[in-house]
């Protein structure tokens, strides 16, 4: 049986639009974009050239300071375009899909028979090292480092999040080789999130690593919070992260020997009409899910990934690399709510007890509902936040940058997307997460 | 929709370039009053809570109108027994409303205009902190502050106590509180003492008349502060005109005292609107209740006085104990911001208030001193709170390196 550790603070947004755990088919688009700025932490220098042919696997390109660090092209192909956007930034890197992918041959390999070194230089090869993420930073993993312990979560609690016993359904032999492969890349161990409600074979029954349950509200699923709970991370040490559905993606890699970036996505939130699971591959188009598919005459917010954490999207936009979800909410640009200090309507949610609680689950769009101020309401965030770590006084010390302060307050062990749900309680409406990726950003330059 | 309308066709003058530029911080203020903004995020989360600093602010007001609703009736109340006449419940209520609408008036529009020209200058919204310190100030001050003093001291506080410091958000000290210390330490004949907190002389012709004899306008603490009875079981508070005072004139509020502070039962009330919806910290409401408590029983057991003898009951319906704990203390600006540090600070404000009261009589009124000197310490406090987190992380890292090694 495995360890049960409950999460009390936090906080389940009531949203509408659940996927129902249904499978509609495999989505492909005619061109599939990869965006570097996916990647945090990486400066992106070109491996190909426009006009150059790629297989699945090949690199579109690599790490600037790290040039073994390559990124894998989802599909076989042509590239088209590489886009560029403010600064000369580039946005994307374009390939025409071909009708039948072809992938490059990496050879099936024998985890168990491959050193540490050989395990770590096939991902690298393979270009899906992104998928590993480390801390301190909550930047794409360093290689040259030998992580302390790794975590990977097996469940995910963010609002309207799709269910990873549904997604990885199937896929237990991947999983257990992922897993193996992990192994071989600590000293430490392998830490593996399920929560209590978590079916799935490959999950449950994992060998090789060390099975925690995590109970409760968002954000028990964080693997910041996990991380907190089981074996936090100190100054000067680093711990490597990565969820279960990229786990399998590396054991693809050596049971197949081949780089199948394919994942099930959910298709949630309000203004979808039918919601559900889509098979695709990383950068697929989405717009032939949206198409006749949302609400119409209202403007919409599409994201990649979920409303508290994920990217804004056009609905032209791809699917991006660390996501799982795509959600559809209203914007809320087109609504002029009179008197909203004073509503009692039903429609407005609020975490705390300010405004009445009526509905079981809410139609909430994309305003900010109020104006920036300067943190004046004491406790909201720590209501939020389950981890031992003040994060109010933190958030202040970032804002000053003063350094010994951040390490003491335990800048390390957090990622931006554990200040997601401060951010949506958070009365003064501050953008705590950029806060804390341009805090990050910044001690990483003046460390490394 | 013709308001939005109307409003989406002035909103140009006052943007970039527009001729009314210099009022866009009042524009946007108002607009912002009567409509949500549609502002969507930009970065970060996609939705957000419903709750803003409008409703945060607009719910303490809430909590603080039975208080104030009373205190008006008091106000009729005190002034028709002290000039002898018998009048109905409106005729009371409505003497007072007139009093203390002319104070809310002048603090509101002395205060919110400094705010909006300081946002205006700092290209800032405006902050909606002064609507409720706006609200606090006259109901913490006696009933006969002349208005102009009101206004000086408004115009101190919000300037010198707020933003001086930057704004609503990084004062120090309570601005209400420091409006109301100003005038204490400045104009003290105004503020202590028997002849301010029973209006004796008529609102706008309103309640004209003679004072009784016999009157007596010292507050409860203030009797008790020069009493020459030598232990407590020997002295009696009086009413205004000689009658006796039970504690349900105390708990209910029929005592000369500050408009806001007499009536423990509204403040009872006003507390469980703030818990309710958890705008106030119960935390630091009960600590100061527990401080103070404490503190008594201490006192009542080495008692050699009148004051130093008066039950915790009493100490906890009279002067502005209630109201300071409930509305005052709770400040989350100025308060200690760990919820370790509430129970800390709430406890020591307990404790520092009754001490002053009980030991130094020329302050019966210790709550806005002690609130104030707890404000001063309340970062200490935070301070060593989330130091031991510190040390506790610096330990357990230091711990790890030696495993290591």
């Amino acid at each position: 049986m495995a360890n049960r550790i409950k999460i009390k603070k936090g906080l389940q947004i009531p949203l509408m639009g659940k996927t129902e755990e249904v499978l509609r088919g495999t989505v492909t688009s005619e061109y599939v974009k990869v965006c570097p700025e996916d990647f945090v932490g990486v400066t992106p220098k070109f491996a190909v050239r426009v006009d150059d042919r790629v297989k699945a696997g090949n690199a579109l390109f690599y790490h600037k300071n790290r040039p073994e660090v390559l990124f894998a092209s989802p599909v076989s192909g042509v590239v088209t375009a590489i886009e560029r956007g403010e600064k000369r930034r580039i946005l994307n890197f374009t390939v025409k899909a071909d009708k039948e992918i072809e992938y490059e041959d990496f050879g099936k390999k024998e985890v168990a028979s491959l050193s540490p070194e050989e395990v770590k230089k096939s991902i690298l090869d393979a270009g899906i090292w992104w998928t590993i993420k480390q801390r301190p930073y909550d930047v794409v993993a360093n290689p040259d480092k030998t992580p302390r312990d790794i975590f990977v979560t097996g469940f995910d609690t963010a609002p309207l999040a799709p269910s990873y016993d549904f997604i990885l359904a199937d896929q237990e032999a991947d999983l257990q080789t992922g897993f193996d492969a992990l192994a071989k890349l600590t000293q430490g161990k392998v830490y593996l999130s399920v929560s209590p409600d978590t079916t799935n074979k490959g999950l449950r029954y994992a060998k090789n690593v060390v099975i925690t349950e995590f109970a409760g509200p968002h954000p028990a699923g964080n693997v910041g919070v996990h991380i907190n709970k089981l074996a936090p991370v100190n100054n000067g040490e680093v711990v490597w992260t990565l969820n279960a559905i990229n786990v399998s993606v590396i054991g693809r890699l050596f049971n197949k020997g081949i780089v199948d970036l394919t994942r099930i996505i959910a298709l949630a939130g309000s203004e979808v009409k039918q919601t559900g699971y889509y098979k695709m591959l990383l950068g697929t188009e989405l717009s032939s899910i949206f198409k006749n598919n949302v609400t119409e005459g209202i403007s919409l917010r599409y994201i990649s990934g979920n409303p508290l954490t994920g990217t804004k999207i056009d609905e032209n936009g791809v699917l991006r690399a660390y996501d799982t979800q795509v959600t559809v909410i209203p914007e809320g640009d087109d609504v002029h709510e009179a008197f909203g200090w004073a509503s009692m309507s039903p429609k407005r949610y609020s975490a705390g007890c300010t405004y009445l609680h009526l509905k079981k689950a809410y139609r909430l769009d994309a305003r900010l509902l109020g104006g920036p101020r300067a943190i004046i309401v004491s406790n909201e965030y720590d209501k939020v936040f389950p981890m031992d770590i003040f994060p109010e006084q933190l958030i202040k010390s970032i804002i000053a940058f003063n350094i010994d302060k951040m390490e003491q307050l335990g800048i390390y062990e957090v990622a931006p997307e554990d200040f997601a749900l401060c951010e949506f309680v958070d009365t003064s409406k501050l953008e705590l997460q950029r806060i804390v990726r341009t805090g990050l950003n910044m001690l990483r330059k003046e460390m490394e | 929709m013709s308001l939005r309308k109307y409003i989406d066709k002035i909103k140009p003058n006052f943007e970039e370039g527009g001729k009314l530029h210099w009022l866009y911080s009042t524009f946007d203020a108002f607009e912002t009053f009567l409509y949500v903004p549609n502002t969507t995020s930009r970065s970060g989360v996609h939705i957000h809570d419903a709750r803003d600093s409008k409703r945060t602010m607009i719910l303490v007001i809430i909590a603080l109108i039975p208080a104030l609703l009373f205190g008006m009736y008091n106000v009729g109340l005190q002034h028709y027994a002290a000039i002898g006449q018998d009048v109905d419940f409106w005729t009371k209520f409505f003497y007072g409303l007139l009093a203390i609408l002319p104070q809310i008036v002048v603090s509101y529009v002395v205060g919110l205009g400094i705010e909006f020209a300081m946002a205006q200058v700092k290209k800032e919204e405006v902050a909606e902190g002064f609507l409720v310190t706006g609200f606090l100030i006259p109901m913490i001050m006696p009933i006969d502050t002349p208005l102009w003093q009101i206004a000086v001291a408004t115009a101190f506080a919000v300037i010198f106590a707020k933003e001086v410091f930057g704004g609503t958000g990084y004062n120090i000290f309570n601005v209400a509180l420091i409006a109301r210390a100003f005038l204490f330490f400045a104009y003290p004949s105004k503020m202590s003492g028997d002849k301010v907190w029973v209006r004796t002389a008529d609102t706008f012709g309103m309640g004209a008349g003679n004072v009784i004899d016999g009157f007596s306008g010292a507050t409860p603490l203030g009797q008790l502060a020069t009493t020459d009875a030598k232990s407590f079981a020997d002295f009696t508070f009086h009413g205004i005109t000689g009658q006796p005072l039970s504690l349900g004139d105390m708990f209910f509020g029929f005592i000369p005292g500050s408009v806001g502070e007499v009536s423990t039962f509204a403040i009872l009330i006003g507390a469980l609107i703030l818990i309710a919806t958890g705008v106030g910290s119960w935390k630091t409401m009960l600590s100061v209740f527990l401080g103070g408590g404490v503190t008594v029983a201490i006192l009542n057991a080495l008692s050699v006085n009148a004051v130093m003898g008066m039950p915790v009951y009493y100490h906890f319906l009279l002067g502005g104990f209630a109201f300071g704990a409930v509305f005052m203390a709770t400040d989350p600006v100025t308060s200690a911001r760990t919820e370790r540090g509430k129970w800390i600070y709430g406890f020591l404000i307990g404790m520092v208030a009754i001490t002053i009261r009980v030991f130094n009589p020329g302050y019966p009124e210790g709550m806005m001193l002690a609130i104030l000197l707890m404000n001063a310490f309340a970062p200490l406090i935070d301070f060593y709170v989330v130091d031991a987190n510190i040390k506790h992380r610096m330990k357990r890292s230091l711990a790890a390196k030696t495993v290591k090694q």
